[in-house]
């Protein structure tokens, strides 16, 4: 009970600071006035209007990118597991500059299904990779395979766009991380994704819970542990793939995010999962809102905050982390 | 008997060392014919004794400037960086005992870049300030990822782990820095960035030169040591190793060869990671690896620039070269290593 | 063969961190003879062990050889005559057998002489003492656990140290390695003489092969002799907190242990 009224009162007063706060800071009174009230037309009414659409996305990719991150590490057991790790943002990236240079791709809904299909096999590569030989994906094998399929990627990355002039103009707008290009049409054509991906992630909780205890386990139990890890690793990407395409790489905010609230409301999953879409939408919209406020008169993408915060998560976990479990 | 018994054991010795020998060998006259091909290729090709002229220093209309000011100090620059990359990134590799060690994955290439990124941007210097700083970048990352990972017992795994962490951490500062920056001075960052070659003058290879020659002794030198570090601080110190000098010494060095390289070129991706592990496999693992590594790195840059630049109708910087020839053989690496249980 | 150093350690206090594990133990090592430290997990044996070989500084105390605190002899010096095999070694990859062996002659060398004649010479003997010569340009990844336990004491022995101190040599190790092991470890030193210091778990193969017993209990020394004197029924009780009968070992009338437990104990 205090966590969902802690939730609310925290989300909202998100969604109130972020239409407020920018470049040109707006009273509280009229931002209610907008928001509850037709027909102000006011500068200030317009700037409200204009944070709207960003807010809401940087509330539903925050909460996307936080269950990502919670499945992902629930089904490889993993404490580093994150898109980011897992070098899903590089895939995406390197399959939306591929299809924007040799197929023209140049709408929001093709973007996502580039998006998509560069997360998932980039996922499944590093995973693949990462858990090959002797006590399966450690953190230090998942992460060093994520970091050497980025690095590798991104050099392609660049050499798809160097000769391209034009490739690199449409590709520099998307790859910033950033949720300030979001709009109304972008959201609606990114929703059904990120709606199938919460819903998959909701119902799994009990065998992803059953799954925490180890594969053998999980099967005692009658969780069936292949089919629980595809449908898991679907919606992870689901989620991930279809905020990248909108937003570009966002680093870090699947990582952090259930580890924080693991440390609230313990390793129950069905907590797990809505407190980390919570903690994500809390966690982006902040990192948006101080984007606009240190980087005014322009702004600095959310992308670039939550990874300067999220990095020093990861070190703690490395410092923590038992020898043996590296 | 036990007289063929000593043969087995001499003649695997002598074995070696001859293939030790012959692979270093073969790597030399390689750069070397890399060198002369650097200073050969381009737009307009001049004969052998023109070339040679130019070097001695006397003047020819037109090949002066193409070779001595543009072909030579790109050349010199790709070999002299090349060999710093290669032989800071096996010592770290070897001292860390884990092949993906190296300072362009654990960080400290990363430090330097923001150090340099900064004095471009930010405070708009140029030259060998901009090393100095980039040196003490590359020595405040390490030591702090030293700091960090020697918490209870000293892991090569949980000191990868911190170096990608702090690594991500400083790419936000790249970003940021590229963000706020006059958008004047942002392309040189970028290009510099990509690690590249072009418009390299020979003032900064006098230095670079220098650096290359002191910390490059020194490490061959310490090669013995780096041997004995390599079979873990409790056989080091047994075998009577003064470990932690010289692996202070070590890192002194390996740092300020890779953050000076770093600074001149740009992080040039993946040569310090990978030309360790090629030499190894060539040239054996019962020998010190730095000179071998060292080489291996000449060639690397010194082949994807000619390649980048020439094979290509768009120049490619020689990074991004390196970063597509490289990662093929990273994965391979990495399966294998994993499949071996080697890492971490 | 050359006097052995006198060996020893005077109250050292010792531990990890600001963790004191062993607290003032005095001991003297006898010269030319195989000694083995037993005691229960998390005693201090491993510790005590360390402290000796260098690997940790007692907080207070001194280790002495001939009367030297090791700290203050020069690394490469004592390294001639202290060596220690330590509990789990780092193999280099794909480094041969005969390279890693010749690793050992690194106190030799100085600055500007690599390896020589006798660094080759110690070598080849290493290896031939430790039965391993036909294994010389194998990569060391390839090897058994037992073999590799032998590549790793030949590289003690190319050391050549009058003293060798060994960290659980046998663990890990099936029975008949462990045997093979000690074997070997025995002969060299009626051999050569070496002074030869390790831990052991098993109680009957320390007594069977052991000169001399060294029992750690909660970081305290607490009793000490050869192995008929001092490995009895109470003692057993004492150090590991166990109900066992001694009987003579039928095979080396040493004394060897018999542990009781609750059940299928005849009573009479």
């Amino acid at each position: 009970m205090i966590l969902i009224s802690a939730s609310a009162i925290s989300i909202a007063l998100c969604i109130f600071a972020s239409l407020a706060l920018g470049s040109r800071n707006i009273g509280l009174g009229e931002v209610i006035n907008t928001l509850f009230r037709q027909g102000s037309e006011s500068f200030d009414a317009l700037v409200v209007k204009e944070r709207l659409p960003r807010t809401v996305f940087s509330i539903i990719a925050g909460a996307s990118l936080g269950v990502s991150g919670a499945l992902m590490q629930a089904i490889t057991r993993n404490p580093v597991a994150d898109p980011s790790i897992l070098g899903v943002n590089t895939g995406a990236s390197l399959f939306v500059v591929s299809g924007i240079a040799f197929f023209h791709i140049n709408t929001a809904s093709e973007y996502i299904w580039f998006a998509l299909a560069g997360a998932a096999v980039t996922a499944i590569f590093v995973y693949r990779i990462g858990s090959m030989g002797a006590g399966g994906a450690t953190p230090i094998k998942l992460a060093l395979a994520g970091a050497a399929t980025s690095a590798a990627l991104s050099s392609l990355v660049s050499a798809v766009i160097l000769p391209r002039t034009d490739v690199m103009n449409a590709f520099r707008f998307w790859q910033v991380g950033s949720v300030s290009g979001a709009t109304w049409e972008g959201i609606l054509t990114v929703a059904p994704f990120l709606i199938v991906g919460l819903i998959i992630a909701v119902l799994s909780t009990p065998a992803l819970n059953a799954l925490a205890l180890g594969d053998d386990v999980a099967t005692g139990l009658g969780v069936k542990t292949g089919l629980i890890r595809i449908v898991g690793t679907l919606a992870g990407v689901l989620l991930c793939g279809a905020t990248t395409a909108l937003a570009g790489p966002i680093a870090f905010v699947g990582l952090m995010i259930p580890h924080i609230m693991r440390m609230f409301c313990g390793p129950n999953m069905s907590y797990i999962i809505p407190m980390s879409a919570v903690g994500g939408a809390v966690l982006l919209t902040t990192s948006d809102i101080i984007g606009r406020l240190i980087g005014s008169p322009g702004e600095l993408e959310a992308g670039i905050i939550t990874a300067f915060f999220g990095a020093p998560i990861l070190i703690l976990i490395a410092m923590r982390a038992k020898v043996r479990s590296l | 008997m036990i007289k063929d018994d000593f043969n087995i054991v001499k003649s695997g010795f002598h074995k070696r060392r001859v293939r030790f020998i012959v692979v270093t060998l073969i790597m030399t006259i390689l750069t070397l014919i890399l060198c002369t091909s650097m200073l050969y290729l381009g737009n307009t090709k001049y004969s052998p004794e023109v070339i040679i002229k130019v070097i001695l220093g006397e003047q020819v209309k037109g090949a002066s400037f193409a070779i001595g000011s543009v072909r030579l100090p790109r050349m010199l620059s790709g070999l002299l960086a090349g060999i710093a990359f290669g032989m800071a990134g096996s010592t770290f590799q070897t001292m860390l005992r884990n092949p993906l060690a190296s300072p362009d994955i654990i960080g400290v290439t990363s430090g330097s870049s923001v150090a340099t990124v900064f004095c471009i941007l930010v405070l708009n210097l140029s030259g060998s300030i901009i090393s100095i700083t980039a040196v003490i970048a590359g020595l405040i990352v390490a030591s702090l990822i030293y700091i960090l990972a020697r918490g209870g017992s000293f892991s090569g795994g949980r000191l990868i782990l911190i170096g990608i962490g702090i690594q991500a951490m400083l790419n936000a500062v790249i970003s940021f820095l590229l963000l706020r920056a006059n958008q004047y001075d942002v392309p040189a960052a970028l290009r510099w960035l990509s690690g590249s070659l072009n418009g390299m003058s020979m003032k900064n290879v006098p230095v670079l030169f220098l650096v290359v020659v002191i910390f490059g002794c020194i490490l061959v030198l310490l090669g013995r040591h780096l041997k004995i570090l390599e079979l873990g601080e409790q056989s080091a110190i047994t075998l009577g190793l003064k470990a932690d000098q010289t692996r202070i010494l070590l890192v002194l060095s390996a740092v300020f060869l890779i953050a000076y390289a770093t600074a001149v070129t740009g992080p040039i991706a993946f040569v310090a990671f990978l030309a360790g592990p090629i030499a190894g496999r060539l040239a054996g693992k019962g020998y010190s690896n730095v000179i071998p590594a060292g080489l291996t790195g000449a060639i690397m840059v010194l082949l994807a620039d000619i390649v980048g630049q020439f094979a290509f109708d768009t120049r490619f910087p020689v990074g991004i070269l390196t970063g597509i020839m490289g990662a093929p053989y990273l994965l391979y690496l990495l399966i294998r290593m994993n499949r071996t249980g080697g890492a971490a | 063969m050359k006097e052995t150093p006198l060996f020893s350690a005077s109250s050292i206090v010792a531990g990890y961190d600001k963790k004191i594990i062993i607290n003032n133990i005095d001991v003297v090592i006898p010269n030319n003879k195989i000694s083995v430290i037993i005691g229960a997990n998390a005693c201090g044996k491993s510790t005590l062990l360390k402290t000796l070989a260098r690997l940790i500084k007692p907080v207070s105390g001194e280790v002495l050889l001939d009367g030297k605190e090791i700290h203050e002899i020069p690394p490469k010096q004592l390294a001639k005559v202290l060596g220690l095999l330590p509990q789990s070694p780092v193999v280099p990859e794909g480094i041969t057998v005969s390279d890693l062996v010749s690793r050992g002659r690194y106190p030799y060398q100085t600055f500007l002489k690599g390896m020589e004649k006798k660094d080759y010479e110690a070598v080849e003997e290493a290896l031939n003492i430790m039965g391993i010569t036909e294994l010389a340009n194998r990569s060391v990844d390839e090897l058994s656990g037992g073999q590799r336990q032998r590549v790793w004491i030949a590289m003690a022995l190319a050391q050549q140290t009058d003293i060798l101190l060994l960290d659980e040599p046998t663990t890990f190790l099936d029975i008949t390695y462990q045997v093979e092991i000690l074997d070997l470890l025995t002969d060299l030193n009626r051999k050569r003489g070496t002074t030869i210091v390790m831990v052991l778990h098993d109680i009957n193969l320390s007594a069977r092969y052991a000169d001399y017993i060294f029992a750690v209990q909660k970081g305290n020394l607490i009793a000490q002799g050869s192995p008929s004197e001092i490995i009895t029924e109470d003692l057993m009780q004492q150090v590991f907190g166990l109900d066992c009968a001694v009987i003579k070992d039928p095979v080396s009338d040493s004394p060897f242990i018999v542990p009781k437990g609750r059940y299928h104990v005849m009573t009479e």
